[in-house]
C-alpha cells in the first residue's frame, strides 16, 4: 500500500520478468501441443510406411501332378517356408482354373512369407539361420525384394499378415457411411430448418435444442448401447451390418449436422427472406428457393465435418458387433462387415509384429482420408463463403 | 427374399401412382385455368398436392401396420397391408383430383404438411434421447433386479467371472459368487480422467492464453486449426499409438527412476487422452478470454499493470465460468472416452492409488462385456447397461453446469457469440 515511487520503480524488473515469463510459457505449452502433434506423425510414418511395401520372392513354381494334391510340392524345399502359405493355398484352385498350367514350371514372383517380409525390412524375425541366409542370398541375386503392396488394397482381412488388407474394410466403411448419410443429412437438414425457419419461440422448441446440445456431448459408447437395444434387441436389425452400424452413427451425427446447418442458416441475411415474401412466397418457398442454395456451402460443409467424425468412430460400432472378422468384399447392406477404425482396433490386437505395422498402415489411409475430407470442406467452405 | 419383392413391387406402384397424380392434378388444373376462372394456386402446385395426397395417407398406413406388427404382436401379412396400402394410394388419389379446384388453396396444404414433416425430422433428436434412456434404464432395472443396487454402487470387488459359469448353467461349481461392486472401475475412471486433465488443462489453458493475448495474427490464424487436428484423429488412432508407442516410453521412464510400471499402466492412456482433449479446452478458453471486453484489458493497462498481471488478475478472473465450463465438457468428454482406454489401459479391475499399476475403467467394462459370448440376459451383459446408466448420468450433469456456467459468463458481458 504504502509503497515510495522508487520501492515500486525497484520492482518493476522483476515484475516484467514475470510478464515475459508467462508469454514465454503459453508459447511453449503452444508449442508442446504442435510437437505431440508432430510426434504423433512422425511415429505414424515411420510405423506405417513399410506396411505399403511387400516382400516377394522368385521361385520356380512345378506345376505337376502331385502339386495339385499337395501344394508344397510345387516348390523346391529351400523355398518351401520363404513363401506365403496364403499363396500356396491357391495353386489347386489356380491349376483347376487353368489347365494349360498342368505340368510346366514357371518362374514367379510371388509373395513371401511375412517373417521375410520382416526380415527385409530390418525386423525382428522368427526366421532361422538357414532360412536367413537363404533369404540373403536370394536378394543379393535380386530375386527377393520389397515391391508396392497391392495385396493391402484389394484383399480383406486375414489372419496371415501378407495376405491381409483393408479392401473389405474399406467397403464397409462406404456402405455404413452411405446409411449414415442417407438417414442423417436429410432430417438433420429438416430439423435445421424446422428450428431456424418454422418453429415458433416457445417451450418446446427450446427443449429440442437443449436436447440436441446434449445428445452432442453424450459418450459415442451410449449410442452403441441405444443401437443394441434399440435397433439390433427391438426393431431386428441384423448384427454388425453397415444398415445397423450406419444408423446408429446418423443418430450421432445427427446433432453435428443439425448445429451447423442452423448456423449456415442464421447467417442468411433476413433481407432476402423479407424480398421473397414481398415477391408473395410462402414460407416453403421461401426457404427451398432462396435460403437453402444460399447456405448450402455451409451445410455441405458440416455435414462433410460430421461424416469425418462419423468415419474415425470405433466405440459404438465395437458394441453393435461391426469388429466381425471379415475376408471378403461383401456388397450388402444387411449382411456382416467391418470398418476401417474397427479393422485397425482388430489388427492392433494381434500380437504378430508384422500386424502392428499392417496397423499403422491402416491408419495412415484413415488419416489421409480424414484429412481430405476435412481438407475439402474447409476449401468448399472457403470458396463459397459470402460476406454480407 | 418374399417380403423384399412385395416390398420393392409396392414401392414401385406407389412411384408410378404418384406419377400419374401429377400428372392429373397438373392438367386438370391446367384446363379449369385454360376455362378462365382464376385459381388460388399455379398448376404444378396442384399436381404436387395430388402427389402428397395419394402417396402420404398410403405410406401411414404402411407405417402404422409395420408398428401395430412390430410393438403389439399383431400378425398382419405383410401382402395384404401392402395391399391396403396401395388401395389406400388410389382413393387418396381420387380426392387428391376431387379436391383440384378454383377455392382450394392447395398450396397451404403443402404448407402444412410440409410444416408437419419437418416438425416430425425434428422429433428425431427427441426419440434419440428418450431411445437412450430407456435402453439403458430398461436393461439396468434387469441388471438390479439380480444384483442389489447398493452393492453396485459400494463394492470394491468387480468379480462377474462367476455369473459366466451360472449362465453356462454350471452356476453351482462356483465357490465364489459374482460381485459387481464398480468402485475400483470408477476409481480407475477418474484417475485416468484426472491424469489426462492435467496434461490437457495447463498446456489447453496456456494455448488459449497465448492465441488470445500475445500472438500474432498470422500464428493465430495457423495454430488454431493445426490444433483443432488432434481432436480429428479417431480415437481408435490414440489408442494404438498410446499402447504400442507412449505405454513403453512411460514403462522405461519409470524404470529409470526405480519404480515398476505395467505395460497397460494408467499413465499411457491418461497421457495421450490430454493430449486429445488440448483443442477441447484451448478451443472454447480462446474465444471466452478474447471475448472479455477491451475496455477491461484497457482499464488495468492504464492502472499500471504488467501484461502478465493483467492476464492472471483481469481478464482470467473475468473468463473463468468459461474455462470452467470447457474443462468440465473435458471431463465429460474424458469419462466417456472408450477406445484410447480399451486399447492401452487394462483389463483387471484394480483399487489403488498407482497410476503405474494397470487399471480398468467403466468404458472398457461395457465394451468387454458385450463383445463377448454371454447370452444377452446374463449379469454380465446387462451390467454393462447399468454402468452406461451411471456414465450417462455423471455425464449429462457435467454438461448441464457447463451450459449453465457458460450462460452466466454470457450475460454478464452481454455477449453473443458464444
Amino acid at each position: 500500500m504504502n509503497q515510495s515511487f522508487d520501492e515500486i520503480s525497484a520492482q518493476l524488473k522483476s515484475r516484467h520478468r514475470k510478464s515475459a515469463r508467462l508469454k514465454w510459457m503459453s508459447m511453449g505449452a503452444l508449442g508442446l501441443a504442435g510437437l505431440f502433434l508432430v510426434l504423433f506423425f512422425a511415429d505414424m510414418l515411420v510405423k506405417g510406411l513399410p506396411a505399403f511395401q511387400q516382400a516377394q520372392v522368385q521361385v520356380e513354381v512345378d506345376y505337376s501332378e502331385q502339386a495339385s494334391q499337395i501344394p508344397l510340392a510345387a516348390l523346391s524345399e529351400e523355398m518351401r517356408p520363404l513363401v506365403s502359405r496364403g499363396y500356396l493355398r491357391l495353386i489347386p484352385q489356380r491349376m483347376e482354373a487353368n489347365p494349360d498350367l498342368q505340368g510346366t514350371t514357371r518362374t514367379e514372383w510371388v509373395l513371401a512369407d511375412s517373417s521375410v517380409d520382416q526380415y527385409l525390412k530390418g525386423h525382428h524375425t522368427n526366421l532361422g539361420a538357414d532360412e536367413q541366409s537363404t533369404v540373403d542370398r536370394l536378394e543379393s541375386r535380386g530375386r527377393a525384394e520389397l515391391k508396392f503392396n497391392t495385396t493391402f488394397f484389394t484383399k480383406g482381412d486375414s489372419k496371415m499378415a501378407e495376405f491381409a488388407g483393408i479392401a473389405s474394410a474399406a467397403f464397409g466403411t462406404v456402405m455404413t457411411l452411405l446409411v449414415t448419410l442417407a438417414v442423417a443429412f436429410p432430417i438433420g437438414v429438416m430439423t435445421a430448418v424446422y428450428l431456424e425457419e418454422f418453429a415458433p419461440d416457445n417451450r418446446f422448441t427450446r427443449l429440442i435444442e437443449i436436447n440436441i446440445n446434449n445428445l452432442a456431448a453424450i459418450p459415442s459408447i451410449l449410442f452403441g448401447l441405444l443401437g443394441l437395444a434399440i435397433f439390433i434387441g427391438f426393431f431386428g436389425v441384423p448384427r454388425s451390418s453397415p444398415v445397423v452400424g450406419g444408423l446408429t452413427l446418423a443418430l450421432m451425427t445427427l446433432p453435428v449436422i443439425i448445429i451447423s446447418t442452423r448456423s449456415a442458416l442464421r447467417s442468411v441475411p433476413d433481407a432476402i427472406r423479407h424480398a421473397a415474401f414481398g415477391v408473395g412466397c410462402s414460407r416453403w418457398q421461401m426457404v427451398r428457393d432462396h435460403v437453402l442454395p444460399v447456405a448450402f456451402p455451409g451445410i455441405m460443409t458440416g455435414s462433410i465435418i460430421g461424416l469425418a467424425q462419423a468415419m474415425g468412430e470405433t466405440a459404438p460400432l465395437i458394441i453393435v458387433g461391426m469388429v466381425a472378422f471379415i475376408p471378403d468384399i461383401t456388397g450388402s447392406f444387411t449382411e456382416a462387415a467391418t470398418v476401417l477404425p474397427a479393422q485397425i482396433f482388430t489388427w492392433a490386437g494381434e500380437p504378430e509384429r508384422a500386424f502392428i505395422e499392417k496397423t499403422s498402415g491402416g491408419i495412415l489411409v484413415l488419416l489421409a482420408v480424414l484429412i481430405f475430407m476435412n481438407a475439402t470442406a474447409v476449401v468448399l467452405r472457403k470458396k463459397f463463403e459470402r460476406r454480407w | 427374399m418374399q417380403t423384399n419383392q412385395l416390398f420393392a413391387i409396392f414401392c414401385g406402384t406407389l412411384l408410378v401412382l404418384g406419377l400419374i397424380a401429377f400428372f392429373l392434378g397438373r392438367s386438370k388444373a391446367s384446363r379449369v385455368r385454360a376455362a378462365g376462372t382464376s385459381m388460388h394456386a399455379q398448376p404444378d402446385q396442384y399436381g404436387w398436392f395430388t402427389v402428397l395426397s395419394t402417396a402420404g395417407p398410403a405410406i401411414t398406413v404402411g407405417a402404422v401396420g409395420a408398428f401395430v406388427m412390430l410393438l403389439l404382436g399383431g400378425d398382419i401379412p405383410t401382402f395384404y397391408l401392402l395391399a391396403g396400402s396401395l388401395t389406400v394410394a388410389c382413393v387418396g388419389l381420387m380426392a387428391g383430383i376431387y379436391l383440384v379446384k378454383p377455392n382450394f388453396h392447395a398450396r397451404k396444404a403443402i404448407e402444412a404438411v410440409v410444416r408437419f414433416l419437418l416438425a416430425g425430422a425434428a422429433m428425431v433428436s427427441i426419440f434419440t434421447t428418450f431411445g437412450i434412456l430407456i435402453s439403458i434404464i430398461g436393461e439396468a432395472i434387469r441388471f438390479f433386479q439380480m444384483q442389489s443396487f447398493w452393492d453396485f454402487i459400494t463394492g470394491t470387488t468387480w468379480n462377474p467371472g462367476a455369473s459366466f459359469l451360472e449362465a453356462a448353467g454350471r452356476g453351482d461349481e462356483s465357490s465364489s459368487a459374482a460381485q459387481f461392486g464398480s468402485v475400483p472401475l470408477f476409481a480407475g475412471t477418474f484417475m485416468i480422467t484426472l491424469i489426462a486433465m492435467l496434461v490437457a488443462i495447463p498446456v489447453g489453458l496456456l494455448s488459449a492464453i497465448y492465441m488470445a493475448e500475445f500472438a500474432p495474427e498470422k500464428v493465430r490464424t495457423v495454430a488454431k486449426p493445426v490444433l483443432e487436428v488432434l481432436a480429428g484423429i479417431p480415437t481408435v488412432v490414440y489408442g494404438f499409438f498410446a499402447a504400442i508407442t507412449v505405454a513403453p516410453i512411460i514403462v522405461a521412464v519409470a524404470a529409470f527412476f526405480g519404480i515398476d510400471a505395467s505395460f497397460s499402466n494408467a499413465m499411457a492412456p491418461g497421457i495421450v487422452m490430454g493430449i486429445m482433449i488440448i483443442p477441447f479446452i484451448s478451443s472454447l478458453s480462446d474465444d471466452v478470454i478474447s471475448s472479455v471486453p477491451g475496455s477491461m484489458r484497457e482499464g488495468a493497462m492504464a492502472l499500471g499493470m504488467t501484461r502478465s498481471e493483467m492476464i492472471r488478475d483481469v481478464v482470467v478472473p473475468a473468463a473463468m465460468p468459461g474455462i470452467i465450463s470447457a474443462s468440465l465438457l473435458a471431463v465429460s468428454r474424458a469419462l466417456g472416452e472408450t477406445m484410447i482406454v480399451v486399447m492401452a489401459a487394462g483389463m483387471r479391475p484394480n483399487l489403488t492409488a498407482n497410476p503405474f499399476e494397470d487399471m480398468t475403467t467403466v468404458t472398457v467394462r461395457i465394451v468387454s462385456a458385450l463383445t463377448g459370448d454371454l447370452e444377452f440376459g446374463s449379469a454380465e451383459t446387462l451390467s454393462a447397461f447399468a454402468l452406461g446408466l451411471v456414465l450417462f448420468a455423471v455425464t449429462l450433469s457435467l454438461n448441464f453446469v457447463s451450459v449453465i456456467m457458460i450462460r452466466r459468463f454470457r450475460e454478464k458481458y452481454r455477449i453473443n457469440n458464444l
